[in-house]
């Protein structure tokens, strides 16, 4: 039965686009004659998670870690395909496209690990003792502080609702978010936000009417903002802006007040795994207070309800209402071949020329 | 056994009583116990499943809801709140799938099992089937659609693995069995104490036989429950028997002492002026004189064991049905001697309908031998012996003569009362011991112009 179903899972992965490259990026950390080692495969930057991962390395001098990054939907069919072949491959994974994760622990790819530190996650970060939410990325609006005066800064989805509605309005064709056709995490937070609030359809036919630009791939957004190209950019991964943010000035970072959605990258031990108490190891390191304060370091950990901890411009941080992305069953839905096919026919009938490159300023 | 005869006082232990009725709550609760352990989980299974495929067909509606027809083609828009709902299962696996008519799959996994039985008639069928390598519990319905461009049964499959099933059966299961774990606990407390108290008059009366005297033998008065009163009445009645015969014993003994004395020390004085006296006509009378009284002091052993033995067969032999003029004819012939001693004619006085007693043959006999001795010895002829029926049967001797004196009246049938008239005196105390064992009384009193001694016993089955 199992060996039916991991061919079946293989088929139906082959129906996937195709990925146009293998990992991204690859580098291994710690000792080379470590007598431990476990294979890491993330859509985590390298130098992002690269320092948490030292500091975790620094505490288990045995250990060494080969680190791959991964685009989310190559990640995704790379896991199953293992998974379905019983093949030894990551033995952790952490994705930032929650709902691929799910799909995977769904179909039973994953093996259950359980300790006092995944114990005390909230029920919203933890799926069966198999997936867990190991940082905290709200998506946030960044906006070019030369460009947008201080009185226009959008501090909820209404306020930019409000500089797109007027038909000179000079912020037309110069908002961009993600384009949800490339970009799984740019899916996933649209995704998000129409099953959060009504606004979406109004923000969707806003974008749609005032000729938003729909285009790839967080630092592509952000330099653009930071160049003046765009000087607003929606829904963009509040971990990336605000390391940006750090070093750049001219970018402003805002969390929408009416919600913020936090992304929590999730994170799993393949059931096929070669090292599985090895990188439960892992797991519970960035469960772990030290890991936490490493991830924060990292700005995969943002507190939005801190003030000394100032995550640099979140000016309307009080009172933001945050909406995590529930590792759950119901995130299945955002796979589902018609609701896709449908909420993508619903964006492109709001950016007819996604898909094309940004249009120029 | 350094202490066989502290070993042998030690009463043989049964299993105790408490422990008999905690083996009895005991069992009652452990075979309460499965079986409300059993029908727990079987109900709990059975709520749990019911629950949960609520939920399941729940969400297949809202899916089957969901579809459209869109330029000849159904699609299905695939609804939220169906997972919201399925994910009230929290930690269990979902899989779901839409056909279309030609069976081929619209949206959702492959690998989601159809219906064994497939029916198109739009109701819910419900089915188990595997997830993986994990049980799975799918629900399927179909809806129809006819329109222009469409047309043909849609059918939706949704399917969950059975963890959120397991835990709420085994919720309530365990709720069950700690409600039931609790009533046991009130069962054997209350068990306990109604035990408890129920042999506390056992110890009251092992306390109360305790402090006696070892010479108390008078009966127990202590308030008991209807089930323990026949138990101190019949340790009452045994220690009245015991009692009696101790008494006998005692008797005996102090007869023997004082009756015994005074012959023995007449005989013993003869003797030695027999041994003194040279004159052999003399020495010959002297001898005659120690024959003589050796002779009365053999009757008064005889008589002495004889009431002994009586009173003790009085108390221990069981009772058998006889013929009361069994026992008048059994009187005459064996004192047949004494009545040619004292050449007298004793006329047998008997119904012709028999005189059923309860009693022991010999200790009556005996009794009825003693009456017609004295009569013969101390009453005038004619002299009659006879038994009369009816509710209180009498064993009887008549003679004509007036009888003894009203002082002397009163001493009779005590031991040594007539002692002085030259018997032993027992002879009636023996009657009147015999007549009480046996229920009954003895009767001395004057009869038209004569006398009678009489033994009066109760008739079988009167009270």
């Amino acid at each position: 039965m199992r060996a039916v179903a991991r061919i079946l899972l293989a088929a139906a992965l082959a129906l996937l686009p195709p990925v146009a490259k293998a990992q991204e990026l690859a580098r291994s950390f710690g000792p080379a004659d470590a007598p431990r080692r476990i294979v890491l495969r993330s859509t985590t930057d390298l130098a992002v998670l690269g320092p948490v991962l030292e500091t975790f390395l620094a505490r288990r001098p045995g250990l060494r870690i080969d680190y791959e990054q991964w685009g989310s939907n190559a990640l995704y069919r790379l896991t199953g395909e293992d998974c379905a072949a019983g093949r030894a491959g990551a033995d952790l994974v952490i994705s930032s496209a929650v709902h691929q994760m799910v799909a995977l622990v769904n179909e039973g790819c994953a093996s259950a690990y359980r300790s006092a530190l995944t114990a005390a996650l909230p029920d919203a970060l933890s799926w069966r003792d198999e997936l867990w939410g190991v940082t905290r990325e709200p998506a946030v609006m960044v906006y070019n502080r030369a460009l947008v005066s201080a009185a226009q800064v959008p501090r909820s989805r209404f306020d930019l609702l409000d500089l797109l509605r007027p038909q000179d309005s000079r912020y037309r064709g110069r908002v961009a978010t993600y384009d949800i056709e490339r970009s799984g995490l740019g899916f996933l937070f649209a995704f998000a936000d129409s099953l959060e609030a009504s606004t979406f359809g109004g923000l969707m036919e806003s974008f749609g009417r005032s000729g938003a630009v729909a285009t790839c791939c967080s630092a592509e957004i952000i330099d653009a903002v930071v160049r003046g190209d765009y000087l607003i950019a929606y829904n963009v991964l509040g971990s990336y802006a605000l390391a940006r943010a750090r070093n750049d000035t001219r970018l402003g970072v805002v969390a929408p007040q009416d919600y913020t959605l936090v992304l929590s990258r999730a994170a799993m031990i393949p059931d096929s795994a070669a090292a599985p108490r090895a990188a439960a190891e892992a797991l519970d390191f960035l469960l772990s207070q030290p890991g936490r304060q490493a991830l924060e370091q990292a700005q995969l950990i943002v507190r939005l309800d801190s003030d000394e901890a100032a995550p640099i411009d979140l000016p309307e941080a009080e009172g933001t209402l945050q909406r995590p992305i529930v590792l759950s069953p119901a995130l299945l839905i955002a796979l589902d071949d018609h609701k896709r096919a449908l909420f993508q026919q619903r964006w492109r009938d709001a950016f007819p020329l996604a898909g094309a490159s940004a249009r120029g300023p | 056994m350094a202490e066989p005869l502290v070993a042998n006082a030690v009463p043989l232990r049964s299993l105790s009583l408490k422990s008999r009725v905690a083996l009895a709550v005991g069992a009652v609760l452990l075979l309460g116990g499965i079986v409300v352990l059993l029908a727990a989980l079987a109900y709990g299974r059975q709520a749990a499943r019911e629950a949960y495929d609520r939920l399941l067909v729940g969400a297949a509606s809202d899916i089957a809801a969901s579809i459209t027809i869109r330029d000849g083609a159904a699609v299905v828009d695939m609804p939220v709140s169906a997972f919201q709902l399925l994910a009230l299962a929290p930690d269990d696996r979902i899989r779901y799938r839409v056909t279309g008519p030609d069976g081929g799959t619209l949206t959702g996994s492959d690998l989601a099992p159809l219906p064994p039985d497939p029916q198109d008639d739009g109701a819910a069928v419900f089915y188990d089937g595997r997830f993986g390598d994990e049980p799975a519990r799918y629900v399927s319905l179909v809806r129809r659609f006819a329109e222009r461009s469409f047309s043909g049964p849609v059918r939706v499959v949704v399917g969950q693995t059975l963890r959120a099933r397991r835990d709420l059966a085994r919720d309530i299961a365990q709720n069950a069995m700690a409600v039931l774990g609790a009533a046991g606990a009130a069962i054997g407390l209350f068990a306990w104490l109604a035990t408890r108290s129920a042999l506390r008059p056992l110890r009251r009366i092992g306390a109360a036989l305790a402090q006696r005297e070892p010479t108390d033998l008078t009966p127990l008065s202590l308030p008991m429950p209807s089930e323990i009163a026949p138990m101190l009445s019949a340790l009452n009645l045994f220690m009245a028997r015991l009692d009696r015969q101790v008494g006998s014993n005692r008797n005996l003994i102090g007869d023997a002492a004082h009756q015994l004395r005074t012959p023995v020390a007449a005989i013993r004085a003869q003797a030695q002026l027999a041994a003194g006296e040279t004159d052999p006509e003399r020495r010959a009378r002297i001898v005659a004189r120690i024959h003589d009284r050796t002779l009365g002091l053999s009757r008064l052993l005889d008589q002495m064991l004889s009431r002994a033995m009586i009173i003790h067969r009085t108390d221990t032999e069981p009772r058998s049905a006889l013929d009361l003029r069994a026992i008048a004819v059994e009187v005459l012939e064996d004192s047949d001697p004494a009545v040619i001693a004292a050449e007298a004619v004793v006329r047998l006085d008997l119904p012709s309908a028999p005189v059923l007693v309860r009693g022991d043959a010999l200790s009556l006999t005996e009794a009825g031998k003693n009456l017609l001795t004295n009569a013969l010895r101390h009453g005038r002829a004619p002299i009659r012996l006879g038994v009369t029926g009816g509710d209180r049967p009498r064993l009887w001797v008549r003679d004509s003569g007036p009888g003894p004196d009203a002082r002397t009246l009163e001493g009779l049938g005590t031991r040594f009362g007539n002692a002085a008239a030259g018997g032993s005196g027992l002879g009636l105390a023996i009657a009147r011991e015999v007549a009480e064992g046996h229920e009954g009384r003895l009767l001395l009193e004057p009869f038209d112009d004569g006398f009678e001694a009489a033994i009066e016993l109760r008739r079988i089955g009167a009270r």
